[in-house]
């Protein structure tokens, strides 16, 4: 049951093969066999999970079981759900219960899903390996001396060891699609606005967007379907009337331009992966897709950009973290001054207090325009581009991630060799655009991830071409043997 | 641009986190690095192009101004570290 896709899934639960009870104490038995080894939650619930699987059972013998009713998922841990902890993998926030469900969380809820728990992540979403975590590293599935990628590490993981069919993920510079690619999964994350951000803990609120994380793209349709739409809570939440996801999976390529930007077959990129994205290129030509080099110029600054923009907002976000009204406090302040100071100091990891450190100094009187004027700026020169290239082409298409899974503590104590893993998916927030990582082959038993890149709302054409990939493809079916 | 440990303590002053005395160079250089690789920005001239704060140049919306939220004081204030009559606690600011 725990390698089936959540379409496999429905067809199981319609068919009376297993009840959604049978099926959310199977991924909880299993959790609690390979969690220890792995690593991808913070927190089980048990308890409510069996509740809500047993309300599913009981609508489906009632008849009104929607598609995903019954079938339980994990949510990373930066969405919050009431009266359960809400850590965002870190010290400051581990004692916090949210009082409120985040808008993602009540829609998937909606739908009948069951939550199996948190998932781990890099501490306020910022990493790429999943090593910034108060709790802990999560380990890649496929190699466990190695890491799943970042931010939504535990995510990928729980799905790639089969502790969960589907989780949610949250993607501010890559951190849906580059653990997707690390660890063999269809990872997405949609246009800036089509998904609520209502309830997700913010890091950098212009690129902030959450997604499904999935076993195949059919199931990613499934999953977007209960995530996307409009929500008033969110002042960024766009007004758009939101296709059926599903319906276009076998749209025919013929004809379609996919766009290769030469930037993205640069230094820097692993031979390996060149190779198997160039192959599953090919597979689309096979298709009647044509394949076009494009250029994408402002490519380089993507990296610069991100680290002025995601700073600035993110010393902005998290200066609400002051000890005064939920969270960590110090034991013992002398004043108020020594209260914020040092409940920060201990309350904030390594990674989280230098990235605050560089967007208070982007922010600050002087430097403003030189950095975080010029930052925005440059974003638009990246926006551009995109649209540019897209005058031409319908898809734009290329690696996810230069290299696949790296060593546990490899690259932890270098954080400028750490941010060139998200040079691919990078330009992808800052443009707010969607882009999609789907399985494109293993090197040396280690996943390789190709990124699709679509226009604004173009999900579906997305989707769609993923989905017609997969059909002639069995990366995707791969899972990992040591959690068979 | 390389930032020294002056200029290290008025940025941790100015995001009010502590810095150890023994981490100062540490942090300083870590940030001269960052700042170091995002100067690569100034080579480009951006004199005509205007800043992008939201990648649909969308604005915020606006709602009517009205009363839509329940009081919930006591829900919010039970996962707060120190509180009193409905008052979150902090040290003395006012001798």
């Amino acid at each position: 049951m725990h390698s089936k896709t959540l379409r496999e899934l429905a067809d199981g639960l319609d068919s009376g093969q297993f009840s959604s009870e049978e099926l959310t104490r199977h991924f909880l038995a299993r959790i609690n066999e390979h969690n220890p080894t792995v690593n991808a939650y913070i927190t089980v619930m048990e308890e409510q999970a069996i509740a809500q699987a047993k309300a599913a059972d009981a609508r489906r013998a009632n008849g009104k079981a929607s598609v995903l009713d019954g079938i339980p998922l994990a949510h990373k841990d930066i969405f919050c759900t009431a009266g359960v902890r809400t850590s965002c993998a870190s010290k400051m926030l581990d004692n916090f219960i949210a009082p409120y469900n985040a808008t993602i969380v009540e829609k998937i809820a909606h739908a009948g899903m069951v939550t199996l728990g948190k998932t781990n992540m890099d501490e306020f979403a910022m990493g790429s390996s999943n090593e910034t975590s108060w709790y802990g590293p999560v380990r890649n599935p496929w190699n466990t001396d190695c890491v799943p990628g970042g931010s939504s590490g535990g995510s990928a993981a729980a799905v790639a060891a089969g502790l969960a069919p589907a989780s949610t993920g949250t993607d501010t510079g890559g951190s849906i699609r580059q653990p997707a690619a690390l660890c063999n999964l269809t990872g997405l994350k949609p246009t800036y606005g089509l998904v609520s951000r209502y309830g997700m803990i913010a890091f950098a609120s212009s690129l902030d967007q959450a997604g499904p994380m999935t076993r195949t793209a059919e199931d990613s349709a499934l999953l977007l379907q209960a995530m996307a739409g409009f929500d008033e809570k969110d002042s960024t939440s766009l007004k758009r009337d939101i296709p059926d996801y599903s319906a276009t999976l076998n749209d025919s390529l013929e004809g379609k331009v996919i766009g290769v930007p030469k930037e993205f077959f640069a230094e820097g990129l692993s031979d390996e992966i060149a190779t198997k994205v160039r192959d599953a290129l090919a597979e689309f030509e096979k298709q009647g897709a044509i394949l076009k080099e494009i250029s994408l110029p402002h490519s380089h600054l993507s990296i610069p950009c991100y680290y002025v923009i995601a700073p600035a907002e993110a010393s902005t976000n998290l200066s609400r973290y002051d000890g005064v009204r939920y969270g960590h406090r110090c034991e013992n302040p002398q004043d108020l001054a020594d209260l914020y100071t040092r409940t920060r100091e201990e309350g904030f990891g390594d990674e989280v207090k230098r990235r605050i450190l560089v967007g208070t100094y982007a922010l600050s009187a002087g430097f403003y325009d030189a950095y975080y004027r010029k930052a925005q700026r440059i974003r638009r020169l990246i926006k551009q581009d995109f649209i540019e290239a897209f005058k031409e082409v319908d898809i734009i298409a290329g690696p996810t991630s230069p290299n696949p899974a790296f060593g546990i503590g490899e690259k932890v104590n270098d954080p400028l060799t750490m941010y060139l893993e998200d040079m691919y998916t990078i330009a992808v927030n800052l443009a707010g655009i969607p882009g999609l990582s789907i399985p494109a082959g293993l090197v040396d038993g280690k996943p390789v991830g190709l990124q699709l890149i679509g226009k604004d709302f173009c999900e579906a054409e997305l989707l769609n071409a993923a989905h017609r990939f997969q059909l002639v493809t069995d990366w995707h079916q791969q899972t990992p043997a040591a959690f068979a | 641009m390389a930032v020294g440990p002056s200029e290290i303590e008025k940025i941790a002053h100015l995001a009010r986190i502590r810095i150890a005395p023994d981490q100062i160079d540490e942090v300083a250089s870590r940030l001269s690095d960052i700042l170091g690789m995002v100067d690569q920005m100034q080579a480009v001239d951006t004199s005509s192009v205007a800043p992008m704060a939201n990648p649909h140049d969308a604005t915020q919306r606006l709602r009517p101004d009205a009363v839509t939220e329940p009081n919930q004081r006591d829900t919010f204030m039970a996962i707060a570290p120190q509180t009193e009559d409905g008052l979150f606690l902090v040290p003395k600011v006012i001798e």
